[in-house]
């Protein structure tokens, strides 16, 4: 196989890796909670900053920054919930959208005046490792096995734990919950705050990918809904595995024409997609 | 007065939904190891009973204890450590988890967890079914099967009372009778029932008092064997004269 191609293949996949971890977090809490935090993008980017800051500013080791980061996204998304999306539970759906959709603006806001507009680099960069013919770049690799690592350990506490069975019962049937002894306002915030830590998660694998600025989620936000909508909202396996059919598209899209046009046929994907089979790819 | 050790006196409950009411000042009174039976037609006011009982529906007046407790002074999801267990109308099975995962779930107060595997293992000896099925998806169980999964996870939190909202609805005949069996033995492991049952015939052989429950009042009550011999409610439940 050409090289080229093997090495677009590749790099889709570590790609989906990537993708992958805020695809997650948004379909769990809006499984939990049902509510789409539409400014997920900008949580990660806060994320990004934390890292940065923590690194190069403070002077902490990076692995320290990079821990530090998981604690405090899960706080910033225990306090999305509590003073946004909690009085908002009743409320219309589009009051809901509107409010989580404020919060990105606020955090974008803030970002500027803390931070300014500056690109702020990590400056961390690991050797290309030589992978047969192809050669791919050791932090997207190291990347992608961290994010492989995220959603097995994401996966093992919704499958193993008493906590986690019930965030998957309870996406399906909020009313008889107590019934089981099941507080559902614990459950929301636990999720909240576990949809915080993979955003928080998903900074650490992007700090080191991508300068952060107070707008870095428009990259990958967008494409992280798109990826929701195609998985099924909701849908965890679902979000998944279209992450992972995303980065390929991406990914293959820049190896026959260039990067611009390789997204431009992800969306022109996914509008077949949602044209096609609008309840997701996977749903079943 | 606080003794009364797991006895459920319910008197004066008024409740509903928004601008509707469902029950008017029912009363009723379950003693430890007694079954009880709560028999009406359609939109009578059982299943809201007991949602009342179990704290899903706040009573809007009247008394709710349950061994002495107040329970309209409790949130709902504390009411399965008092040992208080809900099966719900139409079971409501998580069905995209496995059996033992909707036992997980009913195991889910923090009391519960260190009994989750001799638990199981009992709800196992008592359903085998249940054992052979235990990694399938619940949705994929037959109604009898899934109300053996219902009872099943109620029983998980270790209750002192059952409450059972027509546990029969949807069975084939012969299951029917394999669910009454069921309420029978039960009872014989020294559980308190209450059952809600539009298969009056059935239910009066298995409990021991009943009340009738008509547009949201108790009009009558008895022995189930006074019940049954009462010709009103032959009439009306029995298809008899
Ligand atoms: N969620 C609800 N909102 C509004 N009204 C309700 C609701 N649930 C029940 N009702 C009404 O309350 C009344 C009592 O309903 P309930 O379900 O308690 O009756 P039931 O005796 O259990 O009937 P069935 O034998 O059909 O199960 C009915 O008139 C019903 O229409
Ligand atoms: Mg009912």
């Amino acid at each position: 196989m050409d090289p080229f191609l093997l090495e677009a293949l590749l790099n889709g996949v570590l790609l989906g890796g990537v993708f992958a971890l805020p695809v997650l977090g948004l379909n769990l809490v809006f499984g939990v909670v049902d509510v789409v935090w539409l400014c997920y993008a900008e949580l990660v980017m806060v994320g990004m900053y934390a890292v940065w800051f923590l690194h190069v500013q403070m002077g902490w080791p990076l692995a320290l920054a990079f821990v530090t980061c998981l604690p405090i996204l899960a706080a910033l998304g225990l306090l999305l919930h509590l003073l946004v999306v909690r009085p908002l539970l009743a409320a219309p759906p589009i009051n809901q959208v509107l409010a989580t959709g404020g919060v990105l603006f606020v955090l974008q806001g803030a970002a500027t005046l803390v931070f300014s507009t500056d690109f702020r680099s990590l400056g961390v960069e690991m050797p290309p490792m030589e992978l047969g013919e192809v050669f791919v770049s050791g932090t997207k690799l190291a990347a992608f096995v961290a994010a492989l690592l995220g959603a097995a350990a994401l996966w093992a506490f919704l499958k193993f734990t008493y906590v986690g069975t019930a965030i998957r019962a309870i996406a399906r049937d909020r009313e008889v919950m107590p019934l089981m002894g099941v507080d559902p306002k614990r459950i929301y915030l636990i999720a909240s705050a576990v949809g915080g830590g993979l955003a928080g998660l998903a900074a650490c694998l992007l700090v080191v990918q991508l300068d952060v600025h107070p707008f870095v989620g428009l990259s990958f936000g967008p494409i992280t809904f798109m990826i929701c909508v195609m998985g099924g909202l909701g849908n965890m396996l679902g979000g998944f595995l279209a992450a992972f059919l995303m980065g390929l598209i991406v990914s293959t899209g820049g190896f026959w024409w260039n990067t611009e046009m390789s997204y431009v046929v992800a969306f022109l994907f996914f509008i077949l997609v949602i044209f096609l089979r609008p309840q997701g790819l996977f749903a079943r | 007065m606080s003794g009364a050790a797991g006895t459920l006196d319910l008197s004066g409950v008024h409740a509903g939904y928004g601008d509707f009411q469902a029950l008017f000042g029912v009363g009723l009174r379950v003693e430890p190891g007694e079954a009880v039976g709560v028999v009406g037609p359609n939109g009578a006011g059982k299943t809201t009973l007991l949602r009342v009982i179990s704290g899903l529906i706040r009573p809007r007046a009247g008394t709710l204890r349950f061994g002495g407790q107040d329970l309209a002074a409790m949130p709902a999801h504390e009411l399965p450590g008092l040992g208080i267990a809900h099966v719900p109308e139409n079971r409501r099975l998580f069905p995209h988890l496995t059996v033992e995962e909707n036992l997980r779930v009913g195991a889910y107060a923090k009391a519960a967890r260190a009994h989750f595997a001799e638990r199981r293992d009992r709800v196992y000896a008592m359903f085998p079914r249940m054992k052979e099925r235990r990694h399938q998806l619940a949705g994929t169980l037959s109604g009898g099967e899934q109300q053996m999964c219902a009872i099943g996870r109620a029983l998980m939190s270790g209750p002192r009372i059952l409450l059972l909202d027509e546990p029969s609805a949807g069975l084939a005949p012969l299951v029917v009778k394999a669910v009454f069996d069921l309420v029978a033995r039960i009872r014989q492991e020294g559980l308190t029932v209450l059952i809600v049952e539009q298969n009056v015939a059935q239910v009066l052989r298995v409990v021991d008092r009943a009340y009738v429950l008509e547009t949201g009042r108790v009009s009558a009550e008895g022995a189930a064997a006074d019940l049954a011999a009462d010709p009103a409610i032959r009439r009306s439940y029995l298809g008899g004269h």
